[in-house]
């Protein structure tokens, strides 16, 4: 036995697959649209989810038996603002020239769907570590379609990997470019961003056919 | 035993093979099928999809001959080889060598487009175990009626398998579509590879690889033109109705699209509500930028003046409304199915193409933006129509019974 036991290893490892937040509870989809143009905003975004959510969930755990119930949302508004503002002054610290890439996305972690969603439907009625590790398995679940959907919108559309040129350069013609390929201009598009979210939700049911619903 | 009873036996003995889709479908073209149309499909009349399909084809067939006329003579002209046809017969247009250049150009369009479709649902067919429908023959042949002559095939390629894929087989194929997938695949083309889809360039075939060198050519359309503020570019009206100006593939011609009009209209395949409503909503849509430009609100110095200035009904024969109007709009899966529907559906879109092609002049033409947005509020505009009537005879009978 390892580090985790089986259950514990589940909240990990569900929302990865069969319990995603994009592609099965459809949550988080406004910034999932919104910065995946770019590999690297993507990567960031994920990471920066990771922290809010997994530090997030915890606190609201540990502070889950003396919030009066009428005023949770306030109180768990204010844990995830905290978190994110922390983040959004790193960022600007850190890593300016991507922070103005993802400009308000950041601040609006704090209505991302699946944050709410989980501190609501998990950490409320769990304890530290179950909601730690459940706030990781959400986040990475998350970063993984991120990183999926950036993946391809950045290579088709701007034929680059985390900025660094992949097929070859557009306008001296090296690369594919050279044989005739440009680039996709739609792949830069919010709306393409929808469709190979459905895209990945259509192979992921028609593999697994229990995920069907009528 | 003739070849088709063989055919018949054939296909009765390997029923149940995963393949048979595929021989069905190239056995119902080329033969008489041996059953109508059955299952979700938009046909609701004791009528064959096949019937429908060929009829529509054959009301193309001059657009697209048409076309390929039209594409060597545009490319021999810009090049200053040959003098300007004047008027539909002109002696200079109908020539072998306009037609060669056309078919080189537009031949290779057709068959990419039929090519990639017919396979992509070939394999949707077999994964899913149902027939090949035969909706993408008109499909297929809309689609290099509605592109550049020079439009790469690759790109042609990529844009058909994303217009069949994610316009018609993730909602279920033929019939149950809520896109027209000939304008989905042209509006994939349009945002992904804009420089091949608009601009002065494309229009021409070898205006492209000219640009920048002394043999330049132009091959700018007239709306492109009216778009800037810079006029007609010294095409008149009747080269705009005889089609021998430089545009998309088959849509230039009116005169042909109209006589392909009154055929749809004539065996019923097509609505004349949607077309007749189109055409009076671009005419209204005309008729009210008419009306601010007497009325002296937009001046000579606004960018929208060139497009807002146009004579109201010369709308119709300018860009592709009357080609959009007859081929598109009435697509029997993606319009309004009521007949009140049909005008409101009709109108909007000859409303709204007309306001887009004035306020965005980066892209006049916006047919097939207002023909694709109105697919998407076709179904919510036939709930009304059918909630209105029910709510009317609802009060009839309470009159009655009161």
């Amino acid at each position: 036995m390892g580090l985790l036991s089986k259950k514990d290893a589940k909240l990990i490892t569900d929302p990865l697959t069969d319990n995603n937040p994009i592609t099965i509870q459809v949550l988080g989809i406004c910034s999932a649209l919104a910065i995946t143009a770019e590999l690297k905003a993507s990567l960031v975004m994920g990471i920066a989810v990771l922290f809010v959510l997994g530090i997030g969930n915890v606190v609201i755990s540990l502070m889950r038996n003396i919030i009066p119930s009428k005023i949770r949302i306030i109180v768990q508004l204010i844990v995830v603002a905290s978190l994110v503002i922390i983040v959004d002054q790193v960022l600007k610290a850190f890593a300016f020239e991507l922070s103005k890439t993802l400009s308000v996305f950041i601040g609006l972690i704090i209505t991302n769907c699946i944050i709410m969603g989980r501190f609501e439907a998990f950490a409320l009625g769990n304890g530290p570590w179950k909601s730690f590790l459940d706030g990781i398995g959400n986040a990475l679940g998350y970063a993984v379609i991120l990183i999926i959907v950036g993946f391809f919108r950045e290579l088709l559309g701007s034929g680059t990997l985390f900025g660094i040129p992949v097929l070859g350069d557009p306008i001296e013609k090296t690369g594919v470019y050279s044989i005739g390929y440009e680039n996709n201009g739609f792949m830069l598009m919010p709306p393409m961003a929808l469709i190979i979210v459905g895209l990945i939700i259509w192979v992921q049911r028609s593999r697994n056919k229990d995920l069907i619903e009528d | 035993m003739g070849l088709k009873s063989n055919l018949h036996n054939f296909k009765e003995k390997n029923k149940d093979k995963k393949w048979i889709p595929a021989f069905n479908a190239i056995h119902t073209f080329l033969y008489l099928p041996n059953e109508t149309t059955h299952g979700g499909t938009h046909i609701k009349a004791a009528d064959d999809l096949k019937r429908t399909m060929n009829t529509v084809i054959m009301a193309l067939v001059p657009c697209l001959i048409f076309g390929m006329f039209n594409a060597g003579y545009q490319h021999y002209l810009a090049q200053g080889l040959i003098e300007s046809a004047d008027g539909f017969l002109g002696a200079s247009f109908w020539t072998w060598d306009n037609f060669v250049i056309g078919l080189w150009k537009v031949l290779p369009l057709v068959i990419i487009s039929y090519g990639v479709g017919l396979a992509v649902e070939f394999v949707f067919a077999i994964i899913k175990g149902h027939e090949v429908e035969e909706g993408y023959l008109v499909t297929g042949m809309l689609v290099p009626l509605i592109v550049p002559v020079d439009i790469p095939l690759w790109m042609l390629a990529v844009a058909v398998i994303f217009g069949v894929v994610i316009g018609k087989e993730v909602f279920g194929g033929t019939g149950m579509n809520i896109l027209n997938p000939a304008l989905t695949i042209r509006a994939f083309l349009f945002f992904a590879y804009p420089t091949w889809m608009s601009g002065d360039k494309v229009w021409v075939h070898g205006a492209v690889e000219r640009a920048g060198t002394p043999d330049a050519i132009s091959g700018e359309t007239i709306l492109g033109s009216l778009a800037q503020n810079n006029g007609t570019l010294g095409y008149d009206i009747w080269d705009m109705f005889w089609g021998i100006i430089p545009g998309s593939v088959g849509e230039t011609s009116k005169f042909l699209i109209i006589i392909g009009a009154l055929f749809l209209i004539f065996t019923k395949v097509g609505s004349w509500r949607i077309i007749i409503s189109t055409l009076i909503g671009a005419l209204s849509m005309g008729l009210i930028f008419n009306g601010v430009i007497n009325a002296g609100w937009v001046g000579e110095s606004s960018k929208f003046f060139g497009l807002m200035s146009v004579p109201f009904w010369q709308h119709l024969i300018i860009g592709s409304i009357l080609f959009g109007a007859v081929y598109m709009a009435t697509d029997p899966v993606t319009a309004s199915q009521t007949n009140k529907g049909k005008w409101i559906y009709g109108f909007l879109i000859g409303f709204i193409s007309i306001m887009i092609r004035v306020f965005n002049p980066a892209y006049p033409e916006g047919v097939f933006l207002a023909i694709l947005l109105m697919n998407v509020f076709a179904p919510t505009i036939d709930h009304y129509v059918i909630k209105a009537n029910v709510k009317r005879r609802m009060k009839r009978v309470k009159v009655k019974t009161a």
